[in-house]
């Protein structure tokens, strides 16, 4: 096929459309900042607007935070990455009994029907946040695999507030993601929705039915 | 020469005028949309600013193209993707089914991608006893029913919950009847989340592609483009060549712009940068990762600095969420992939603008399309532009069939226009006999038969505007 | 005196002269000597937009040659003021007179924002209480902008009440060849433009355009119904001229 390759290039190189580039004026993204202290705020109002749930924690108390979350709803296990920052953090202060923490530490094909069939729900770190539009920025890979955050039908995930973002233009350059993105990188603003039935919202078609954010105040 | 093959756009037009439940279903659809994008931009300004932008950077991207094409597949070749190119339809089915043959795969699983529609993979797979499954809940509901979708971004936009229902309850194993659309949200659900996991490959369209890091950005609200590209072992991807811009930093602002545009959302659930496959140390996503870049007559609109325009299109379906024709007639009425304004001027430039030329007059020019449209194409300079090429063989012009569209009778018919308005005193000849006798002519001569279908008939004033001028002394020269 | 020459269209030429009799007795009102030229035809729009640019631009060329004075030119109509205005140095790129013709297009006004906007016109309202509705022409918004300047002459008229349309910036489905090209569906827009007129409860619909004009009103009358769309000029000079 390299032939087409040949071709398809050969053809659009041979319409020799140069001519100024016109410039980029990034102002109306520019605009978009809101002081540290107000963006969980935005975030949230965006993030709830779409059925996210929230939960308020501090740095030392979210793991009980989240702990109390999972025997209130009654998972009988959460999956969770045990090399993850957030994840080590959190098996550190797991107490025995109750709510299953397991641990997502072989490759898939190991226990896909498992994942799919058999797991309440799934725990998170992040990498970020939007305040503009609401939205959680995660950056799954071998200490937090891919389908963590997607086939539980249950998202629970740790946002800390210092590391919300104005907006994802903001959070890319931020981020640094521009020149060196991992393999996965990944925006979600809510749990799984579709309006593909008469325009009405409908959650949970086929990600998580619900997402639970785990605010974490790590401003002052 | 007359394209003999002309698809006639008013006769599918005609009939789906005819069915009111149809027409009901998109008013109150894009009724909805229209209104949810409006609150997306309270502030005019950045409105326009946020255009400004993003039509600069589909322009810059556009300008590049050739280079960012090579850049970003270096890169993603690099980082683990193979990169396949097709010039046809044809071939970009060749290529998949080989690769789907070579690993033995039998099902493939779909995200939404209007390329592959493009392709008609699915009829094409099927042919070679591969099941191709749409997972988007729109594009299952269409697919049960052996439908193609009527809207880019919600396939089933025409089908209400009550139609909706009884399908599900026909063709859905134990299916029982229910109008809940969350109780038939939960049915898809169940079916295809064991389609997830059985598939021995996914396939999904690309929203942008990032020439700096080889990355492809999905963006999609349901997670069904995320189960289709990160559980089975195999992820194929198909994109429009247009699709590369240069930078992550140039996505956001057209991320932003598109889920605003396309239905009102400020930001969609899920935006999915997948720059690899499983790589090392990983648990899950997919072992092996394809990425097919179609030509299928783009590279022929890139030739033309006026209709390359089209080729910034980032396919957010506002243009038809605003179209008055759109809105009265619905997808299915333009016999295309591609339906409403942007299908108008895409699909003549592929299929031949004397082939669709009944298509590219389907249109009053009124212009909502490119009032709204994020990345400013002008799509009604370019209707007018295309009609010019259905009717003329320009020198110079690479367009698809040129010429093909046009006829003896629409030749002479402006030849004749010509020669009275650009003769005055002929002119003042003909309104003279317009004035006078204008009424008599009869309702059922050419034009005036179509015209007074809902309407009286037209008929001139007693005395023309400049006969009153001259009677009343108004300076005149 | 300030001089302006006017420029009827070919649908006020012939079907709304009395809307081109109050456009100029408008002007004339507000001090301006009007001049009309009387070799005027038809702007060319039909046969550009279906791609006959030749044609087009014969019969642009003996219209562009009827206003030699440096002096503005004014239409009662955003779609044949949008095609002179903006679509003529299109037509002419790269002919040998597209100089003369960018000059002759700088120099085109739609009546309405002439009249706000340059001559800044103040009208008393001397007719009866009327509610009206207002019909915005596509191009005259979407090629000239034009859509704050008739509602502020509306807003001058103390007894006139404007009742919006539910879809004020819908096409009404003329569309010039699309009106018989595409007849079901330019059919089914004006029906659609009828019925919301119909719902606003006014006694008249206001609209700067010929080709709206005809059709809505062909459509009105075919309904039977008794409302019917009306020249802005018109209505205007009607409330206006002290009898």
């Amino acid at each position: 096929m390299s032939d087409a390759r040949t071709a398809i290039l050969g053809r659009l190189r041979a319409s020799g459309q140069t001519g100024p580039l016109p410039d980029l004026d990034t102002a109306v993204l520019e605009r978009k900042q809101w002081p540290a202290t107000e963006r969980a705020a935005l975030l949230r109002k965006g993030m709830e607007a779409v059925h996210t749930e929230f939960l308020e924690a501090t740095p030392a108390d979210w793991p009980a935070v989240v702990r109390a979350c999972c025997d209130r709803e009654g998972f009988k296990n959460l999956l969770f990455g045990p090399t993850s920052e957030a994840g080590s953090a959190l098996a550190a202060a797991w107490a025995p009994g109750g709510t299953h923490l397991m641990p997502y530490d072989r490759p898939v094909e190991a226990f896909k029907d498992e994942l799919f069939t058999g797991v309440d729900a799934g725990f998170t770190g992040t990498v970020g946040g939007i305040a503009e539009t609401g939205g959680l920025l995660l950056m799954p890979g071998p200490a937090e695999p891919r389908l963590m955050s997607l086939v539980p039908p249950i998202h629970i995930a740790l946002l800390r507030s210092s590391t919300i973002q104005d907006t994802f233009w903001s959070a890319v350059k931020h981020l640094g993601w521009g020149r060196a993105l991992p393999p996965n990188a990944l925006l979600i603003s809510g749990p799984s929705k579709t309006a593909d039935i008469e325009q009405t919202l409908a959650y949970g078609v086929h990600g998580p039915k619900r997402l639970i954010v785990v605010l974490v105040d790590d401003l002052y | 020469m007359h394209a003999d093959t002309e698809i006639k756009f008013r006769d599918s037009a005609a009939k789906a005028l005819l069915d009111p439940q149809l027409r009901a279903n998109f008013r109150r659809a894009m009724d909805g949309l229209i209104f949810k994008r409006k609150a997306q931009f309270p502030n005019p300004r950045d409105l326009e600013d946020l255009r400004d932008l993003s039509t600069a950077i589909r322009s810059r991207s556009l300008l590049n193209l050739p280079a960012l094409l090579e850049q970003f597949e270096t890169q993603a070749t690099k980082n683990g993707i193979q990169v396949h190119w097709a010039e046809t339809c044809d071939q970009a089915n060749e290529l998949i089914l080989g690769i789907l043959r070579s690993k033995g795969a039998k099902t493939l699983v779909k995200g939404k991608s209007m390329v592959s529609e493009e392709m008609h993979l699915n009829a094409f797979l099927e042919e070679h006893g591969i099941e191709a499954l749409e997972s988007d809940l729109g594009e299952y509901i269409i697919q049960l029913d052996g439908e193609t979708p009527s809207h880019i971004i919600m396939p089933a936009i025409h089908k209400n919950k009550n139609q909706i229902a009884r399908q599900f309850s026909q063709k859905i194993k134990d299916a029982k009847y229910t109008e809940d659309v969350d109780e038939l949200t939960a049915m898809a659900r169940k079916v295809l989340r064991q389609k997830f996991l059985d598939a021995d490959a996914g396939l999904s369209g690309v929203n942008f592609a990032v020439a700096e890091t080889g990355t492809l950005c999905l963006v999609e609200n349901e997670g069904n483009g995320r189960m289709s590209t990160h559980v089975p072992p195999i992820h194929i991807a198909v994109m429009g060549l247009e699709k590369v811009v240069a930078t992550l930093e140039d996505v956001a602002p057209l991320y932003a712009i598109l889920t605003r545009s396309a239905t009102g959302q400020a930001v969609s659930t899920y935006f999915n940068l997948i720059t690899a496959p499983r790589g090392a140390g990983e648990k899950d996503g997919p072992q092996e990762m394809h990425l097919v870049i179609l030509d299928n007559g783009r590279s022929r609109i890139y030739a033309d600095p006026q209709l390359q325009a089209t080729l910034r299109c980032i396919r957010c379906g506002a243009c038809m969420n605003h179209c008055p024709v759109y809105t009265r007639v619905g997808g299915h009425a333009y016999e295309a992939v591609y339906p409403g304004p942007i299908g108008k001027i895409l699909t003549p430039q592929t299929e031949g603008v004397g082939v669709r030329h009944d298509l590219i007059h389907g249109s009053s020019l009124c212009g909502a399309c490119g009032e709204v449209c994020p990345v400013k194409i002008p799509i009604p300079e370019i209707l007018v532009r295309l009609r010019r090429e259905a009717t003329h063989e320009d020198v110079g012009s690479q367009v698809n069939g040129k010429g093909t569209g046009r006829t003896a009778t629409e030749d002479w018919a402006w030849r004749l226009w010509a020669l009275a308005n650009k003769r005055p005193a002929l002119y003042r000849v003909i309104t003279w006999f317009a004035t006078r006798f204008g009424n008599a002519l009869p309702a059922g001569a050419p034009l005036i038969k179509d015209w007074t279908r809902t309407r009286t008939k037209p008929v001139p004033a007693r005395r023309s505007l400049s006969e009153r001028v001259r009677a009343k002394g108004v300076p005149h020269v | 005196m300030k001089e302006v020459y006017f420029y009827a269209t070919c649908l006020v030429d012939l079907f709304f002269p009395d809307a081109g009799m109050a456009g100029i007795e408008l002007l004339e009102a507000a001090g301006v000597r009007v001049i009309f030229p009387q070799g005027q035809t038809c702007c060319g729009q039909p046969a550009f937009n279906c791609g006959y640019w030749e044609e087009a631009r014969e019969v642009a060329r003996t219209q562009v040659a009827l206003f030699p004075k440096d002096i503005p030119v004014i239409l009662p109509s955003g779609s044949c003021a949008g095609m002179m205005k903006n679509h003529y140095p299109e037509l002419f790129h790269g002919q040998a007179d597209e100089a003369q013709v960018r000059a002759f297009s700088s120099r085109v006004f739609e009546l309405t924002q002439f009249l706000v906007n340059e001559l800044d016109v103040k009208l008393t309202d001397l007719g009866e209480p009327v509610k009206v509705t207002w019909h915005s022409s596509c191009h005259a918004v979407r090629d000239l902008g034009l859509v704050g300047e008739p509602k502020q002459l509306i807003a001058q008229l103390a007894n006139v009440e404007l009742a919006p349309l539910t879809r004020e910036h819908e096409c009404c489905g003329f569309g010039g060849t699309f009106s018989v090209r595409q007849p079901e569906i330019s059919g089914a827009m004006s029906c659609d433009k009828a019925a919301d007129a119909e719902a606003t409860g006014a006694s008249v619909v206001l609209s700067t355009d010929g080709g709206c004009l005809l059709n809505v009103n062909g459509t009105l009358e075919a309904k039977k119904s008794p409302l019917r769309v009306q020249h802005i000029a018109e209505f205007l000079w009607e409330r206006t001229r002290a009898r």
